[in-house]
């Protein structure tokens, strides 16, 4: 709990190079502002760090400690040593990755990650074959941005998911798309239905858009996306 | 109301006077097991027959005093004998033993021992029953204390389990209770509070381990509105001890909060409670409305100025809550998913405010420590691991119960000499510690000394004291795999190392123990739970491939002998074995007529056949057969094919 | 109290306190909502999450995430098989099978009659006394696979609801009828 007794800026290195953080800043922060590239899947700007993905991991060693974290909230100190792809850190990135391919080996996103890490196929068997990797980037963006709340969680362990509530159509979807644009597998898509509906959130991954209800239109695309061919 | 130490003793006596009535008084162990052991009718049985008696006769329902195996458990109270204890007591035995009992005389069947004096670890007394006239057969039974089962036993922790009713503020005070926070409030300040708690060398009995004093001084550190936190949502499959503090004695975990309140400064208190549990959030409720009618919880405590009080939250039934900043989301009334944040709850806890949280062991253990001094509780143990530990000793062992034993005791000393051993003579396996989250301790490391640092070393861990015993009937492979399905259900599902880790390993175990293994799945085991050690969010996700790991460390035989000869040794897993009517067989249909399935045919007086396909492997003809005729294959020998 | 440094005032703190456990009632009112109607309607859910001032979506995450709500109206007795460790090296699961064929439901599921709801548990606390199932709130100890017929029957409603129909029987002692403290 050390690293809380400082003020203002912070001298650090990472990867050997020395960079300069503010209080209150996280390693993944000040990394990617000096162009460092660590990998992220749950992590969004406009959003709070939610650290699920586990591919943000680095290793900081700190006095004679060196343990691995997750950049996203790991908050910078002076002095701290990071280390962005040691052996530990790509192996677990590696163990990740595998994992999320067998999971949803669809997902271009993460079949061009797992390249990049050397895996081509999971050896982990298909249990689910999901494009959605539970990354929550469009239930925080709905909640934390739009207000909205209209997707959530549901369940838990293995049975996790994200749906609306009650699985059925949300009142509360204003039809705005964000879910649709910030997820980073295409596993969300919307449909123009043209009806009138109050809602458009009908499957978790299948939502419908009503009527805009100023102009009455409304035609999103969905299926070009970043990262995405 | 008690406010000062005059009130106090005022109270004691009359507890006293309950405790020990001029009187017969009988009483039977009412906690959850006892009453599923059949307590409840032996009470009723009880009340009946002293409704008899009439003049003063009482009857009294205490908690559990460990010993489960024996159970339901009555004990009688008659000024001038000792306490004597039955056990296995039948509803219709009790006429019989108490008509004898105030006639002077003694029932010698079920008489399971007796006591002569009873330590008062608060105080530093024992409490000595005035004898005479004591029949010679109750004067040449077996102390209860001096039992194989209790001999090694230092209950301190469970220091009135079974002794009082845990209903009775009263009985609390007369042994003792409430003049550790007495003591505390009133010659004391926070920090040496925190400086006696330090010295003792208390560490959280819930699991990690963490110095209690430690703890508490970072959070006296924080600035804030800071709260305490009692964790007991004991969710660990085969740990109780902490339902049966909450059952046994409430108000020793409610002094231990007070305690560690004042030492922290802190006005409100949660107990997490499990659902689970409702004889135990009954109980609790019971002592936190006594003590606040007598003035115990509220404000100005003793007159001192301190002001504290508790709420009761239960929990919703998620394993995870026992992660602590899980288990704050819960009390903050959302889901229980560990937080993301590497700020340690001691600063920003529940509500982001300074929260210190430990488990019921440990808070039932404070009060003592406040009254006897922190050189007296680390005289008790080793070292490193002061004072005594609760286990809860359960499995395929002779005497199942609680053991309250110092720490350092060894391994084999719980399970054989406490234990009793292994029934039917079978052979030691492995002993499971820590929960989901420890490991299975093999036969070679049975003179392992149980501590904290020592089972860690091992590969597993203390958690909150659930040792499971397993025998040659066990497969640790279906150990491992019923961990991983335990832990699958139970993860929150945030992060994905944990969720599809998870996911993954019990697909791979599941197809082991079906005999579809292959070699090199044991290497991709290893390899995935060393990565989901390294790389989970939380301790949940860190320590859930520990089963499986230590299950390969030390049984990987077992492993292969699934994967390379499609065997169970253990004949546990259905797809691999198979049963068979030998010709011990007399033809009595006992097993045609149990069999659920009706996969049984056979005329009487002629031996019997299974018919393979239809078979469920449920085993049922097996346990119920008089005459040895059924055999279990530990490799299907009807390569028919799997039936279900 | 010299501990209360901070900018906030400890009445500040107490108020703040009572707006944030207003948020925090939701688990307890969902509790109490599951034992009310055995499950948690839809419409109760909706009430709760707009007297609390917290989205549906976040109500719903709650009520799926904590074993203890249910979506689905459950049975008259709720039987809860336990599937902790000393229960599990006991035959906790042939027990569970034994319960679901003599029943005719799968884990979780309900019977036809809405009489019972059976589900697996994970670990009641009374590993010395293994395998226990859990029935309502009374713990049945050393279970049987052979045992379990009887074990139903008990909550069975096959026995008298109202004694017009049944009338008492002649015999004189009646051993099997209920025991007593029920």
């Amino acid at each position: 709990m050390s690293h809380a007794d400082w003020e203002g800026q912070a001298k650090f290195t990472i990867d050997g190079r020395e960079v300069v953080g503010y209080k209150g800043e996280t390693i993944l922060e000040v990394a990617r502002r000096e162009g460092f590239d660590i990998p992220t899947l749950c992590y969004h700007e406009a959003l709070e760090p939610y650290a699920a993905c586990r591919l943000c991991l680095v290793e900081v060693t700190t006095g004679r400690r060196t343990k691995l974290v997750t950049s996203c909230i790991y908050e910078v100190a002076p002095d701290i040593e990071v280390k962005t792809s040691t052996e530990r850190v790509i192996r677990n990135r590696k163990a990740v990755l595998e994992l999320l391919l067998a999971r949803a080996p669809d997902a271009s996103l993460i079949q061009k990650l797992a390249r990049e890490y050397g895996i081509e196929k999971s050896r982990y068997p298909l249990v689910l074959n999901d494009k959605c990797i539970l990354c929550g980037l469009c239930v925080r963006a709905c909640h934390e941005i739009i207000g909205a709340s209209a997707i959530g969680f549901i369940d838990r362990g293995t049975e996790r998911h994200v749906g609306p509530p009650i699985e059925r159509l949300s009142e509360r979807c204003i039809g705005c798309g964000t879910c649709v644009y910030i997820c980073p597998t295409a596993a969300i898509t919307l449909k123009d239905v043209s009806k009138p509906m109050p809602g458009v959130h009908k499957h978790p991954y299948d939502y419908e858009a009503p009527d805009c209800s100023i102009c009455g239109e409304m035609n999103l695309e969905s299926e070009s996306k970043v990262g995405e061919k | 109301m008690i406010k000062s130490l005059a009130d106090l003793e005022k109270v004691a006596s009359e507890g006293e006077r309950r405790i020990h009535p001029p009187h017969l008084k009988v009483m039977v162990g009412a906690a959850t097991c006892g009453i599923a052991s059949g307590a409840k009718d032996v009470i009723h049985a009880v009340e009946e027959t002293l409704k008899q008696f009439g003049n003063g006769a009482a009857s009294a329902r205490t908690g559990c005093i460990g010993m489960c195996y024996e159970e339901p458990l009555m004990d009688i109270l008659k000024p001038g004998w000792p306490r004597i204890t039955y056990s296995h007591v039948k509803p219709e035995q009790v006429a019989e033993i108490l008509s004898a009992v105030k006639e002077g005389k003694v029932v010698k069947e079920g008489l399971l021992g007796k006591i002569e004096e009873i330590e008062d670890y608060t105080r530093n007394t024992r409490y000595r029953y005035p004898l005479e006239n004591v029949p010679p057969e109750i004067a040449a039974v077996e102390n209860l204390f001096g039992l194989e089962f209790t001999a090694k036993q230092q209950h301190i922790a469970m220091r009135n389990c079974g002794i009082i009713d845990p209903e009775s503020i009263e009985e609390y005070i007369a042994r003792g209770g409430y003049r550790g926070l007495y003591r505390v409030l009133t010659e004391m300040k926070p920090d040496e509070v925190i400086d006696m708690v330090d010295a003792s060398g208390l560490r959280g009995r819930g699991g990690g381990g963490f110095g209690t004093g430690r703890k508490w001084r970072y959070c006296k550190a924080a600035e804030g509105y800071r709260y305490v936190i009692c964790n007991a949502d004991e969710g660990d499959p085969g740990a109780y001890m902490d339902r049966s503090l909450l059952e046994g004695d409430p108000h020793s975990i409610l002094e231990g909060m007070l305690i560690g309140a004042f030492a922290i400064g802190s006005q409100q208190g949660y107990v997490y409670v499990r659902a689970e549990y409702p004889l135990a959030v009954k109980r609790l409720e019971k002592a936190i409305d006594d003590a606040r009618v007598h003035g115990l919880l509220g404000s100005d405590i003793f007159g001192t100025g301190f002001n504290f009080d508790l709420r009761i939250v239960k929990g919703g039934g998620a394993f995870v809550c026992g992660e602590s900043t899980a288990l704050m989301a819960s009390i903050e009334g959302k889901p229980g998913e560990p937080r993301a944040k590497y700020v340690h709850t001691v600063e920003k806890g529940l509500w982001n405010q300074p929260t210190t949280l430990n488990n019921v062991e440990t808070w039932a253990n404070v009060p003592v420590i406040a009254v006897r001094g922190a050189e007296w509780f680390a005289s008790i143990g080793n070292p490193e691991s002061t004072g005594t530990k609760i286990f809860s000793l359960v499995g395929k062992v002779n005497r199942a119960g609680l053991v309250e034993v110092p720490m350092g005791i060894t391994l084999r000393e719980i399970i054989y000499d406490i234990g009793g051993g292994i029934p039917e003579g079978k052979k030691f396996k492995a002993v499971q510690t820590g929960g989901p989250s420890g490991g299975c301790i093999p036969a070679n490391l049975l003179d392992l000394e149980v501590d904290f640092d020592r089972l860690w070393e091992a590969g597993s861990m203390m958690g909150s004291g659930g040792m499971i015993v397993m025998d040659s009937e066990t497969c640790m492979v279906d150990v491992a795999k019923f961990f991983t399905e335990f832990l699958k259900d139970e993860s929150c599902g945030k992060c994905v190392p944990c969720r599809e880790g998870l996911s993954q390993t019990h697909e791979i175990l599941k197809r082991i123990t079906e005999g579809e293994g292959q070699e090199s799945d044991l290497d991709l085991l290893e390899e995935l739970g060393k990565a989901m050690q390294d790389s989970s969010l939380c301790a949940l996700g860190g320590s859930a491939p520990n089963p499986v790991l230590s299950t390969l460390r030390f049984f990987r035989d077992e492993y292969l002998e699934h994967i390379k000869n499609k065997r169970c040794p253990a004949g546990v897993c259905t797809a691999l074995i198979n049963f068979e009517i030998n010709e011990n067989c007399t033809g009595c249909t006992l097993c045609v007529r149990n069999c659920p399935v009706d996969a049984i045919t056979g005329e009487r007086k002629q031996v019997h056949v299974i018919d393979q396909d239809a078979c469920i492997k449920c085993g049922v003809c097996l346990d119920v057969c008089k005459f040895d005729a059924v055999t279990r294959n530990t490799r299907n020998t009807h390569s028919g094919g799997k039936s279900q | 109290m010299d501990q209360l440094k901070g900018l906030v005032s400890e009445n500040a703190y107490t108020i703040l306190n009572e707006v944030e456990e207003k948020r925090a009632s939701l688990i307890a009112a969902l509790q109490e909502l599951q034992v009310r109607y055995r499950y948690l309607p839809e419409a109760a859910m909706r009430q709760v999450a707009a007297r609390l001032r917290i989205p549906v979506a976040q109500v719903y995450h709650v009520a799926t995430f904590y074993s203890a709500f249910s979506l689905k109206p459950k049975g008259k007795h709720i039987i809860n098989v336990c599937l902790g460790t000393a229960c599990h090296v006991k035959g906790a699961s042939l027990i569970m099978d034994r319960f679901k064929r003599d029943l005719g439901v799968e884990q979780d599921e309900t019977t036809r009659d809405g009489q019972f709801t059976l589900q697996g548990v994970r670990c009641v606390g009374c590993c010395s006394i293994a395998p226990a199932v859990m029935i309502d709130e009374e713990t049945h100890a050393h279970v049987r696979q052979d045992k379990v017929p009887e074990i139903i029957k008990k909550y069975r409603p096959s026995s008298p609801v109202t004694p017009v129909r049944h009338p008492p029987e002649p015999s004189p002692s009646s051993q099997t009828s209920g025991k007593p403290g029920k």
